[in-house]
């Protein structure tokens, strides 16, 4: 997205007149399926932080010291990136409806399951090869 | 699909999120408490009590919007505000770990 358009967009997140302002209301259920999009994002954003916790609280100590919160940080940061995330996709979405433009493109998703992809293949190296061991 | 599927389907993607949360918030407490209860965790736990609160009363009010036949779209600063609340959960989740 252009700098504009994500400033625009941010300021639509956070004023429903602004929003309310441009271009014609969609179809309710448009919207009502932007909105269920976002709750996802924002589930998905709650797992990963549970997970870090979990991975925190669970976890004997790693061989390697502090690593064990270094990856229950990695994945609040990932969840914290899902949920800003989560609205301004969906302020983006609703003005590009608003406008009958296409939904806006993102790299977003393939970013995060890459990540997240890379983690368990981390994590699987780590248990093969004895990280976990004390 | 009945007209009526998509407001319900909305109605419970609210109470999965806020059933998701409550996941983070049981969690986090469990990590506060493991170091014993004095100010410090007090506030903490109190933090996350209000927080979680706050998504159940706003995502209540938001499910008995959803009941209308023809619901309004989400307004924005509610969108903002369930965001906020969320990454104020992972503030108090990173502290937990601690």
């Amino acid at each position: 997205m252009k700098k504009r358009d994500q400033v625009s967009t941010v300021k639509a997140s956070l004023s429903p007149h602004r929003l309310r302002e441009s271009g014609t209301a969609p179809d309710y259920r448009f919207s009502l399926a932007n909105e269920r999009t976002f709750l996802a994002w924002l589930r998905t954003s709650l797992a990963l932080m549970a997970g870090g916790v979990a991975i925190a609280q669970f976890l004997p100590p790693l061989r390697v010291a502090g690593l064990r919160e270094g990856i229950a940080a990695t994945l609040l940061l990932m969840g914290a990136a899902c949920a800003v995330r989560a609205v301004l996709h969906w302020a983006a979405c609703e003005k590009a409806m608003r406008h009958g433009q296409d939904l806006p493109l993102s790299r977003f998703p393939t970013a995060l399951a890459a990540l997240v992809a890379f983690g368990a293949v981390g994590l699987l190296v780590a248990v093969f090869t004895g990280v976990f061991a004390p | 699909m009945p007209s009526g599927a998509q407001p319900e389907r909305t109605r419970l993607a609210w109470r999965r999120t806020v059933l998701a949360s409550t996941v983070l918030v049981v969690l986090s407490a469990r990590g506060v408490l493991a170091d014993g209860v004095n100010g410090f965790e007090g506030t903490v736990l109190a933090l996350l009590l209000i927080v979680w609160l706050s998504l159940l009363v706003g995502s209540h009010v938001r499910i008995r919007a959803l009941a209308a036949a023809r619901p309004a779209a989400l307004r924005p600063h509610w969108a903002a505000l369930t965001v906020v609340a969320v990454i104020a959960l992972t503030g108090m989740a990173a502290l937990s770990l601690f």
